[in-house]
């Protein structure tokens, strides 16, 4: 593996905007650091989302369920193990639970798949309510003496891990045999390359990154409940934000997860009942008007002013 | 005749009541250029398809080197050594000339990956003719060259089999002549190919040995002109009066 002078240049500019992000809660505002977290949390959900859904094109709407089974994870263990473990322990079950979910359902083709991974996250949840009713207990408390900047860099650990792991798939034999099978996965198949296993194997890294981001965030809720820790709205909204800054880059995503981020915080603080109705007409814009995202918007541009980035 | 490099024995497909291969048995030896004809509709692609794994086996067997690879799924196949091009060329749309025949070397029987996979790749694509053109987008390409990339592709990983299915279809008669040119300089590297093919022209002057089909089912096999003489072939055809 050998790195070019682009490689190492792109490396200090992330290293640079990296550090300058974990100086956030030094500057001592409550909102913007409450912000941060936000935005870090939907960058790791939606840039492992892309990792998977970017080259395959599948739809996940598991996101829900993984950050709920994260949460719950903390809100179980948080007496009796440390916080970093239950995290480990969290990203260990989601990447189990994502190669189940994978074996069983990445034969399926497309809209077959989608509804399962919605599917998924109701049916954890309800399996999870059915046994909360019969023991009798409604929620769990989740009482740490972490606060919100601790959470911070917790979360800005976990997306640092997720552009590592992401770099790394784009550069290896996976992430070249993911693009392959994106195009076309009869080639895939007659090129030499197991297509089930090299969906199953990316799909537990959204799987893993989405349990660690809820096992995270746990200690936020201070009480976790189904309907919060599985709220399908999550999903849905991690795939807007990804599909907004475009999938098909490593950093698309991000470029998403910041203006739809500061849209959906001023529309919850001016109309707080309408949130859903803004995200649904995100989503017929993106659709309609930005079917790439941002970088396919950038890429267009590119293209015509004739300095095409070598891929 | 040398120990064979794929057999297919008793090799049937059946799509519900149709039987689009039946009973198909015969042998390619090593170094040999064997053509599979037939009219339309007779089974040809189909029982190309049942040796890649693009397709299961009803019954039979396709073995390769005596082993058998039916039954495989077409990564598999593919790792051991066979290797195809399709009736219609399948590029990769979002990679280049070259990431397309470097798709062929990373995951197949002989594999290569970083600068020896792309040095390869470029090796082939000179050996296509396309030398140079490996930054180029596939949408770019002409017909010709489009098939030029695939069949690039398919040698990249150094298959002991080649299956061509239908690869000098569609090009004008300038084109065919550079098609036939190219495949027989495979046939002199001593590559062992089937190749699935209507052109006559082209069969004549590749083939060792033909195995013609008709109906599903085997008619006749020999050298080019034995099968092309024979009665049985004529009525496939041309139909029964022209007999």
């Amino acid at each position: 593996m050998s790195l070019t002078g682009s490689d190492l240049r792109n490396l200090v500019l992330a290293a640079l905007a990296l550090g300058i992000c974990a100086l956030l809660p030094l500057s001592g505002s409550g909102y913007w650091l409450g912000l941060g977290v936000t935005i870090a949390m939907f960058t790791a959900l939606a840039t492992s989302w892309a990792l998977f859904s970017g080259p395959t094109h599948y739809i996940s709407l598991a996101t829900a369920a993984f950050f709920g089974v994260g949460t719950y994870v903390t809100g179980l263990g948080i007496d009796s193990l440390p916080y970093w473990g239950l995290i480990g322990i969290a990203g260990a079950i989601g990447a189990v639970l994502a190669a189940l979910v994978g074996l069983a359902t990445l034969r399926l083709s497309g809209v077959y798949f989608v509804i399962f991974t919605l599917g998924l996250a109701e049916l954890v949840r309800q399996v999870i309510t059915w046994v909360q009713n019969n023991s009798g207990q409604k929620g769990l408390y989740v009482l740490t003496d972490l606060d919100e900047a601790g959470i911070y860099w917790w979360l800005l650990g976990l997306v640092t891990a997720v552009f590592v792991t992401g770099w790394l798939i784009g550069r290896s034999r996976l992430g070249f045999a993911l693009r392959i099978i994106g195009d076309d996965e009869t080639v895939a198949a007659h090129s030499g390359i197991n297509t089930a296993r090299a969906k199953v194997l990316l799909f537990m890294v959204p799987g893993a990154v989405a349990a660690m981001t809820g096992a995270i965030l746990a200690p936020r809720y201070v009480y976790i409940e189904p309907s919060l820790a599985f709220a399908p709205i999550l999903s849905f909204q991690v795939v807007i934000m990804a599909l907004l800054g475009g999938a098909s880059r490593l950093w698309g995503p991000l470029v998403g997860v910041i203006p739809f981020t500061f849209l959906l915080e001023a529309v919850s603080a001016n109309f707080p009942n309408q949130s859903t109705l803004v995200i649904g007409v995100a989503f017929l814009i993106i659709v309609y008007f930005l079917p790439n995202g941002f970088v396919g918007l950038l890429d267009r541009a590119l293209t015509r002013t004739g300095h095409r980035r070598e891929a | 005749m040398a120990a064979p490099v794929l057999s297919l024995r008793g090799v049937t497909k059946r799509f519900g009541g149709l039987t689009a291969v039946n009973a198909m048995g015969f042998d390619v030896s090593e170094h040999e250029v064997v053509g599979l004809l037939g009219p339309n509709g007779s089974g040809k692609s189909t029982t190309l398809n049942l040796i890649s794994g693009a397709l299961p086996l009803t019954s039979g067997q396709v073995s390769l080197w005596g082993n058998r690879i039916s039954g495989l799924p077409p990564q598999t196949i593919t790792r051991k050594g066979v290797s195809r091009t399709f009736q219609l060329v399948r590029l990769l749309p979002s990679m280049n000339v070259r990431e397309n025949v470097v798709a062929g070397a990373v995951f197949g029987h002989r594999r290569r990956w970083g600068g020896e996979a792309r040095d390869h790749a470029d090796q082939l694509l000179d050996q296509v003719g396309l030398g140079g053109k490996g930054d180029m987008a596939v949408g770019q390409l002409t017909y010709i060259d489009t098939k030029r990339v695939e069949l690039a592709r398919t040698l990249a990983s150094d298959p002991k089999v080649l299956l061509l299915d239908e690869w000098l279809a569609g090009l004008n008669p300038t084109e065919l002549q550079i098609g036939i040119g190219l495949i027989r300089s495979l046939r002199d590297e001593g590559r062992t190919v089937i190749l699935v093919e209507h052109v006559m022209d082209a069969i004549r002057s590749l083939c060792d040995r033909c195995v013609v089909m008709a109906a599903g089912s085997k008619i006749a096999e020999g050298t080019p002109t034995e099968v092309l003489s024979d009665k049985e072939v004529i009525r496939a055809y041309l139909g029964d009066d022209d007999a």
